[in-house]
């Protein structure tokens, strides 16, 4: 453990531990009751199951005391009873095969019952992310969701599978009771009055012992999340030079790490001996008292017998949960945490009678429209603006301006704060979303491409589309060129992200992709930043033909971007400051004049200050 | 280790003191000759040594189980450590084909199936070894028939297990790769969670999720089904054991040949053996496992690292900083899938100048900044930057001086603070906020809740495209590196802030020697020498006003950009399709 200095600033991962102020807290009442219902489906298999446990604990108990009677009635020094004694093992012989059987059934329907209900709670969880609000998603790491998705239900499952032992423990534990109390209760009651001490000892301990588990948990996701972020930016950990920084601040997460999972363990193990004492109590008692009372003559050896198996049998359990009980934790918790991603609201919801919008002229509005994302920073204010049908506008200003913003409220990524944004007329929040996706595509800003083929990617959710369609729209963006050279053409595989391609080329694929949905409404949010002007002339002029008559929002820092739309409206901070043809802008000489002199201009031309 | 070997010691010798107090009492019954006092004091003894083993026998068991456990926790951690080394130390070819959600499904899931092996697996499988050995000479020295009997689910348990073993292996291989292959498409999902939303693809997603969710069950399945019936196997065969012992017993009893007290310690020997035989059929399942696991995670720490291992290379010496291509040819991956993207590129940058590259996209620009602190490998030709081979120096001294903004921002998950510091932690807060001034992100710091300390990124606030690659810039200027390569750094942001960041970044590092790659002319026309490139191969080269009076490719852009001109028009008019 090298404790050198480390960096004032460096730090690695998110520096939050705690997911629950992100995810709110479940409603834990009803955490059974919910994760019953998941169980429920299944309650043919589920009846099978409980039938075979209860069978295999019958014939659990039934081994000893088919021993005892042996030992007791038939293995009598001089009672010459061969006879007898085949028939019990016969007996026997039978009743292990029962517990075969049993045994066989219930591990394989409870394995299968946990598999099943594992699956369906990963597809629970996936289901709900696909609708929770994207304010939510903004907000959170793919990597804890992935968690969740991934080692929480792993655990989940791992617990659940192993189960089958903890439904016939606890099952078995009640047999052992009530044999012992009716073989005899007195020294039943005496063998039991250990298992007091034991909740006592519980009651002090397990405080300690959870908060030491969480607290290794919780260093355990801090290293996760370090170790996510490490993958995720390696590119720029090279060029940065950050990875021995990064190692050194990453050998102390994981000594952190080590520390508390040390201190959980200790805490975990100091039980052993307490119970390993306790059931050592406990086979002495029946030692001395039920051996006093043999020699009274009020009870039988083989009673004796029984018990002492029973002991250890009624304790065996406990011991294992007490060394599992890490395992149990993390499957409680990892519960828990399922749940929170299912209680995850969702804000933006299709009302219930929501309009399926069919045919769509492409008209938008957006009327005193208002939003922010934190209370602090006000992105848009009191927008107003309206698009005719097949009328190409553009959006221009500084960065930070609110383009994008308004891009996501018109295709309803989030509701506006006061104000409506409408298509044809219809308040987005009565249109179903689906609906709304049928009219408007998109170009985001941040081409993401999928791992898979290009014809995968371009084609993407419309698979009526064939391949002449994808073909046109690869056409169109001009990027068939670049695609025919490579091998395979349309059927190379990307990798992730489609990181095998360059920026440019990426966002050609996304360009083609919005294109293929074939929308009335076209959103181009910097579709053409990262491609060079010749490339995007072609590209417009190729659009000009193919989106004749649709509606289209071009958004774009490079003006020679937007040359070719009717109108252009110019936000500031948030604000619609000026809106007009080109020439009309020039005229009013503005911050879109401003910013037009600039884009034509060479650095050396114009000093800075004289653009101020 | 010697904890667990006594702690089942002790174990074992609990069933003869159980069997001792059974013929002792016993012995009553029968109307035994010894005195009642006697009997008596064998009683306590027997119930004190009991009462001692078993606190022994939990000491014993702690002591083991936190060893057990301390090293599986010390392992881990070495190994996470190794882990997060290797995958940063793994070169950008690796990385490029490697899944992040796969290499992250390693370096976590794959863990904690090693991890809980050591302690549970190793430990059981000495414990029950210790038992059985144990036990075999303790009965078999008592009643060698009857011993023998007892044991003889041993070699049955031990050749089933080994059976098990081999299928399990390959299944929990199985449903790892399935496993992956679901989890790279939840994370693809996830991270591309806005288009999912913008193309209404969630019915699409559900089913392709479906498509490998159920391929997931279906081997997860089979692999409980072999496991549940080696398991059950194991518990049958002990059982006949149990069962075969009570009758060769019995019958011994009933012909004298031993006493009851001796068949109980038999029997309470097997069943004290009956959890751990229980417990093989979980070991033989974690060792399937943990191998499967072993095997995915050190595939990656003994993957082969071309670049980054090897001989230790002297530091590069910086001495004027002129950074030289000498015919280089390029082009990623191995073998045969590889496709050249650069073809003889030859420049020189001499200290302080500064080189423009154009190009339509593809045509080889990021992949040029790439090679210059080596990310990769140059296949022809070679790159010097003062007459020093980049392949003849350290990496950490190349990469260390050469700095700039890559073309995808990546935004860390944590302060603006911490963002910008990011290539250079020791700096302090006045360096950082003169960063962000330059970048022209103060103005909006400032605003934030927390200015320089909020939390940006994916928890955080989200930046904006452009606030984002201010962000980029801001981080390349602290680094202050001799050589700066900025790869369309201002693709995203407006041509206000993009002359005001222009301005106070060469005010600043004018000695420096820099490549910018843009497509906004504007960027590039002061360079000292323009590169315009078109599938990888330099097809015009010069100054602005010299590739204007090419009248060549450089020359349409130009006049695209500024203003339309109208021999452009007509010459795009004849390419352009329709
Ligand atoms: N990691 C990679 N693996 C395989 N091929 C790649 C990889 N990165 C880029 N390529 C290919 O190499 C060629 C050049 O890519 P490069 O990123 O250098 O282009 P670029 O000139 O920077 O383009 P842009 O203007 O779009 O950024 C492209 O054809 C691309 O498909
Ligand atoms: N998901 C988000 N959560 C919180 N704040 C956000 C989020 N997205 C954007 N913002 C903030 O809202 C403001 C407007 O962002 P927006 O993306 O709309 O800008 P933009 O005009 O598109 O800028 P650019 O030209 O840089 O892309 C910015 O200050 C940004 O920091
Ligand atoms: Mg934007
Ligand atoms: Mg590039």
């Amino acid at each position: 453990m090298s404790r050198g200095v480390r960096p004032p600033r460096g730090v690695i991962g998110a520096q939050v531990s705690h997911d629950e102020e992100m995810f709110g807290r479940v409603f834990d009442g009803r955490v059974m009751r919910r994760f019953f219902s998941f169980v429920w489906p299944y309650q043919r298999l589920l009846a099978f199951a409980l039938i075979a446990v209860l069978v295999f604990v019958a014939t659990q108990l039934a081994i000893p005391l088919v021993i005892l009677y042996a030992i007791d009635h038939v293995i009598q020094p001089g009672a010459a009873a061969t006879v007898a004694l085949s028939s019990v093992i016969m007996f026997l012989a039978g009743v292990v095969l029962v517990n075969y059987l049993a045994n066989y059934c219930q591990e394989a329907l409870v394995g299968r019952i946990a598999e099943n209900v594992v699956v369906d709670l990963r597809r629970a969880m996936f289901a709900h992310l696909q609708r929770v609000s994207l304010s939510f998603m903004d907000k959170t790491e793919v990597g804890r969701v992935m968690s969740r998705l991934q080692s929480d239900t792993g655990t989940l499952q791992e617990f659940l599978e192993t189960s089958v032992f903890a439904i016939g423990d606890v099952v078995l534990l009640f047999g052992i009771v009530i044999t012992l109390l009716v073989l005899d209760a007195e020294l039943g009651l005496l063998t039991l009055s250990i298992v007091p001490i034991l909740l006592v000892v519980r009651y002090f301990w397990l405080p300690h012992a959870r908060a030491a588990f969480r607290r290794a948990r919780e260093t355990n996701s801090m290293a996760n999340g370090a170790l996510a972020e490490a993958i995720h930016s390696v590119r720029t950990v090279k060029a940065m030079v950050r990875g021995k920084d990064n190692h050194e601040l990453y050998s102390d997460l994981a000594d952190l790490n080590l520390t508390t999972h040390l201190r959980a363990a200790k805490l975990a193990q100091v039980n052993v001996p307490i119970v390993d004492g306790l059931t050592g109590g406990a086979m002495a008692i029946i030692v001395i008292v039920g051996g006093r009372m043999v020699f009274s003559g009020a009870l039988e050896v083989g009673v004796m017998v029984a018990f002492l198996f029973y002991v250890q049998r009624f304790f065996d359990p406990i011991r294992s949960l007490t060394i599992q009980y890490s395992m149990m934790q993390r499957a409680t918790v990892s519960g828990q945490r399922i749940l929170e991603v299912l209680d995850v609201p969702e804000t933006v919801i299709d009302v219930p009678d929501a309009l399926d919008l069919v045919n769509c002229t492409g008209a938008i509005s957006f009327d005193q429209v208002s939003f922010h994302y934190t209370p602090e920073i006000s992105v848009l204010e009191a927008v107003s603006f309206s698009v005719s049908p097949g009328e190409k506008i553009a959006i221009v200003g500084p960065t930070g301006s609110g383009k994008s913003t308004t891009a996501a409220l018109l295709r309803r990524f989030y509701d506006p704060l006061s104000g409506r944004v409408c298509i044809d007329g219809h308040d987005l929040r009565t249109l179903s979303q689906d609906s709304i996706g049928r009219h408007v595509s998109m170009v985001l800003q941040e081409p993401f491409l999928f791992s898979g083929t290009i014809f995968e990617n371009i084609r993407y959710a419309s698979v009526t589309k064939n391949t002449a369609d994808v073909e046109r729209a690869a056409q169109a963006v001009g990027a068939h060129d670049f695609i025919a050279r490579l091998p395979g053409g349309y059927l190379f595989v990307l990798d992730q992200g489609g990181g095998n391609l360059s920026l440019g080329q990426r966002q050609l694929l996304s360009f083609a992709r919005a294109l293929v949905a074939d929308t009335r409404i076209l959103v181009l949010d910097e579709a053409t930043a990262n491609v060079d002007s010749y490339s995007e002339r072609k590209i417009q002029r190729a659009l000009n033909i193919l989106l004749e008559g649709r509606t289209a929002i071009v958004i774009a820092h490079r003006l020679a971007t937007i040359r070719d739309c009717d109108r252009i409206l110019v936000l500031n901070h948030g604000r619609l400051v000026e809106e007009g043809s080109h020439q009309e802008l020039m005229d009013i000489d503005g911050l879109y004049a401003r910013l037009c002199r600039l884009n034509y201009a060479s650095f050396d031309d114009v000093p800075s200050s004289a653009t101020r | 280790m010697v904890a667990t070997l006594l702690s089942s010691g002790f174990q074992l010798f609990i069933p003869r003191y159980l069997g001792k107090a059974v013929d002792n009492a016993q012995g009553f019954l029968q109307g035994a000759v010894a005195g009642v006092a006697e009997i008596e004091a064998a009683l306590w003894l027997s119930a004190w040594m009991i009462l001692g083993l078993s606190i022994l026998r939990g000491l014993f068991a702690m002591v083991q189980n936190y060893f057990g456990e301390s090293l599986n926790d010390c392992i881990a951690a070495d190994l996470r450590k190794a882990f997060y080394h290797r995958v940063q130390q793994l070169d950008a070819s690796f990385h490029d084909n490697a899944h992040t959600g796969d290499l992250i499904t390693r370096g976590m899931l794959d863990l904690e199936g090693i991890r809980h092996f050591p302690s549970t697996g190793l430990v059981r499988t000495v414990m029950l070894l210790v038992l059985v050995v144990g036990g075999s000479i303790l009965l078999i020295s008592t009643d060698a028939v009857l011993g023998l009997i007892s044991l003889s689910f041993v070699p049955v348990i031990a050749v089933r297990s080994a059976i098990a073993r081999i299928q399990l292996r390959y299944l929990w291989l199985k449903q790892q790769e399935r496993l992956t292959v679901l989890t790279n498409a939840m994370e693809e999902n996830l991270t591309g969670i806005r288009i999912v939303r913008a193309f209404a693809a969630q019915a699409h997603e559900l089913l392709r999720f479906d498509k490998h969710s159920s391929a997931v069950r279906q081997v997860a399945f089979e692999r409980l089904m072999a496991r549940v019936r080696s398991m059950t196997f194991m518990g049958f065969s002990f059982f006949v054991a149990l069962t075969l012992a009570l009758w060769v017993g019995g019958n011994k009893v009933l012909a004298g040949e031993i006493t009851v007290g001796t068949l109980t310690e038999f029997l309470a020997f097997m069943m004290i053996l009956q959890m751990p035989v229980r417990q093989i059929g979980m070991t033989v399942n974690s060792y399937a496992r943990a191998s499967t696991c072993g095997a995915r995670f050190f595939e990656i720490l003994d993957y082969p690292n071309p670049i980054e291992s090897g001989k230790t290379l002297p530091d590069l010496k910086i001495t004027k900083g002129e950074v030289r291509f000498e015919g280089v040819h390029f082009g990623y991956g191995e073998g045969e899938t590889r496709v050249n993207v650069l073809s003889d590129i030859t420049f020189n940058v001499q200290a302080g100048k500064t080189l423009g590259i154009v190009g339509p996209p593809g045509s080889g620009k990021s992949t040029i900044a790439r090679l210059i602190p080596r990310l990769y490998e140059v296949t022809g030709g070679r790159i010097l930057i003062d007459d020093q081979d980049v392949r003849e120096v350290s990496l950490h001294s190349l990469r260390g001086s050469v700095g700039g903004v890559q073309q995808d921002s990546f935004v860390f998950t944590a302060s603006v603070d911490s963002n910008i510091a990011y290539g250079n932690p020791w700096s302090d807060d006045a360096g950082v906020i003169q960063a962000g001034r330059d970048a022209q992100l103060h103005d909006f710091i400032s605003q934030l809740p927390g200015n320089y300390q909020t939390l940006v990124g994916e928890r955080g606030v989200s930046l904006s495209g452009g606030q984002r690659q201010r962000v980029s810039i801001a981080r390349g200027n602290l680094i202050n590196a001799p050589i700066c390569i900025l790869d369309d750094a201002t693709a995203a942001i407006d041509a206000d802030t993009e002359r005001r960041i222009h301005d106070a970044v060469i005010a600043r590092h004018d000695h420096r020697t820099s490549i910018v790659i843009s497509h906004r002319l504007v960027s590039v026309m002061h360079a000292d020498e323009i590169l315009f490139l078109e599938e990888g191969k330099i097809i015009e080269r010069g100054t602005h006003e010299e590739l204007l009076d090419l009248r060549g490719r450089y020359a349409e852009l130009h006049s695209l950009q500024m203003g339309a001109s109208s021999s452009v028009e007509a010459a795009l008019a004849q390419v352009s399709p329709g």
